[in-house]
């Protein structure tokens, strides 16, 4: 059977829509509950995406591996990488105040994209990983696999809002909004703000990593410029404040909305004429840099506003 | 209440760079009662709460919680051995509601576990029915049950006082320290707070230490009083005894005659 086209721009919408509602239910995790600014998602994408190419791909000459492993051992495995990362840093930089924080971040996905580019053993450098599979393309293949591969990432995603869901209503969540308001406050009542930073920023850095590795399988090829803070970083941060920090259904509106309009911008500075075209993604990052403006001006909590969630044991609300 | 809450303030030194901000410092604060820890602004009050509080290591000397050495333990640990406090700000979890700014201060060690948040979420439900409960007798007791629902960040000052003590109370507190409880609080809305810590420790024998500058509330309520001047103590006494001891009015208002003979 085949499927007009439209439908196919649609899918690969919604694929990437979807990878990065994962990454802003991540990040709503760290920064909408926890209050921790982390500016350096991409690197958390990276060695999730790395994680789950040099795991999954089939065998090469050029880097570590491919491994050729299942699809599911390399999302866990890339989970389980970029938390081992996440707990390392939080060790060291939970601490710091928010700002302080965002700058340690930067400086730290920075020494991870040059770490990739430079391990080429370990990576291939900037010539990336080829021959990453996409799931299940045995039964699958060419358009198919594509419509496979959204319903898969949106059970990923599925995954990811539930989680993100019961961390939210759970007495967890509710200390972690406390310590995102007031630490001090929160250490006044007997909880441990160290313990708790630790824990969200490690939960937020697993699901960028298992992001990061739904991209490689989709791009089926993966190299450092898939990690351009710019694309990662940037796009979640004004997707989540969109949609409205501390709201999970706002997360993935968020993603969704941005991404529709940075898919939509791009189809506009096609038509520019061609010495306009060449910096058109410069364009479209004024664009959308503008777009943030006026929603931190005039929405200021986003399309859908936290909400303090309905308390699970009375009755009488 | 089974316990005897106490806390010993042993030879406490607490420096800042060069300035000592409590210097060679010791008091006791008896179980029971309500103390005032008074004196001039810079006599070192709010740096003494912060050492017993945890907030500060001292620099020397020890902290004791009922004949126990906590000198080494995280703040946290201390708060949850019983060692409540207020601050002179108003801290209050601003997005949250009212109730969930007490239900949070609750212990509730099965759904804080981020495991059970995630793997088992109705673990806790037990826990925060009690906690719920508890939320709603204290905003009952503090007369601000109407507000259960408002965020915490839309009250007003002295609301978020009142707030802040019924937090301190969701913990089964062994004491409860007191910073400038008054401070900006209306007069009415003070008589109604002053009536509260004595209700509590009338009724139910909370102990309280309470700094605070207006001595007609430390008069009202305290049994004993703590006077703090450059980071020491400079008397104890009934407030009757501290109001009309020459030392105290200098220490507030200045003078030559104390320093001299001093």
């Amino acid at each position: 059977m085949e499927l007009p086209g439209f439908v196919f721009y649609f899918i690969t919408f919604f694929t990437m829509g979807g990878i990065y509602a994962i990454l802003c239910l991540a990040l709503n995790m760290q920064w909408g509950f926890g209050g921790l600014f982390n500016a350096g998602i991409a690197g958390f994408y990276a060695i999730g995406a790395y994680t789950g190419a040099i795991l999954t791909a089939a065998g090469s000459d050029d880097h570590v591996g491919g491994f050729g492993l299942p699809i599911l051992i390399g999302l866990v495995c890339a989970g389980i990488a970029s938390g081992i990362v996440g707990w390392m840093i939080a060790r060291i930089c939970v601490r710091l105040k928010a700002d302080y924080l965002a700058m340690a971040s930067i400086g730290i996905a920075e020494i991870i994209r040059l770490a990739i580019v430079n391990e080429e053993w370990l990576t291939n450098g900037s010539l990336g990983i080829s021959r990453i599979p996409r799931p299940l393309e045995s039964v699958f293949s060419g358009r198919q696999s594509e419509v496979f591969f959204v319903v898969f990432v949106w059970i990923v995603v599925a995954v990811t809002f539930l989680v993100a869901r019961r961390l939210q209503v759970s007495p967890w969540g509710r200390v972690m909004r406390a310590i995102r308001d007031n630490d001090a406050a929160a250490a006044s009542v007997g909880k441990d703000v160290q313990r708790f930073r630790t824990e969200t920023f490690v939960v937020g850095a697993i699901f960028m990593g298992v992001a990061g590795a739904l991209s490689a399988h989709y791009f089926k090829f993966f190299s450092p410029d898939a990690t351009e803070p710019l694309l990662i970083t940037f796009l979640a941060w004004v997707m989540l404040i969109a949609g409205g920090s501390g709201n999970n259904i706002g997360a993935v509106a968020g993603a969704l909305v941005i991404w529709a309009i940075w898919s939509l911008t791009e189809v506009v500075t096609q038509q520019l004429p061609p010495d306009w075209a060449t910096r058109s993604s410069y364009i479209r990052m004024l664009l959308v840099g503008l777009l943030l403006q006026f929603v931190l001006q005039r929405f200021r909590s986003g399309l859908f506003p936290e909400k303090s969630p309905k308390l699970r044991v009375s009755d009488d609300r | 209440m089974a316990l005897v809450p106490r806390i010993g303030f042993d030879s406490v030194t607490m420096r800042f760079g060069g300035v000592a901000a409590v210097d060679d410092c010791s008091f006791d604060i008896p179980a029971g009662k309500i103390t005032g820890l008074i004196g001039p602004n810079g006599a070192g009050k709010t740096t003494a709460f912060n050492v017993i509080a945890g907030l500060l290591a001292p620099t020397e000397g020890r902290v004791f919680l009922d004949g126990d050495d906590i000198t080494a333990l995280p703040d946290f640990r201390r708060q949850a051995l019983g060692l409540s406090r207020t601050f002179q700000l108003a801290h209050e979890f601003s997005r949250m509601t009212v109730i969930e700014n007490l239900m949070v201060s609750a212990r509730n060690d099965i759904g804080e576990n981020i495991f059970n948040a995630v793997f088992r979420p109705s673990s806790c439900l037990d826990q925060e029915r009690q906690a719920f409960e508890k939320a709603q007798q204290t905003l009952a007791f503090l007369e601000i049950d109407q507000l259960a629902y408002e965020l915490a960040g839309n009250l007003s000052g002295g609301q978020k006082k009142l707030l802040e003590l019924g937090r301190a109370l969701m913990q089964e507190p062994r004491i409860i320290l007191l910073d400038e409880i008054g401070a900006g609080v209306n007069r009415t809305l003070l008589g109604k707070i002053a009536d509260k810590i004595k209700q509590l420790n009338e009724e139910r024998g909370y102990t309280f230490c309470l700094i605070e500058h207006d001595l007609d509330f430390v008069a009202r309520l305290c049994h004993g009083v703590i006077v703090m001047a450059q980071g020491n103590v400079l008397m104890t006494g009934t407030v009757n005894e501290v109001r009309r001891d020459e030392r105290v009015i200098e220490a507030y208002f200045g003078g030559g005659k104390y320093q001299d003979a001093s």
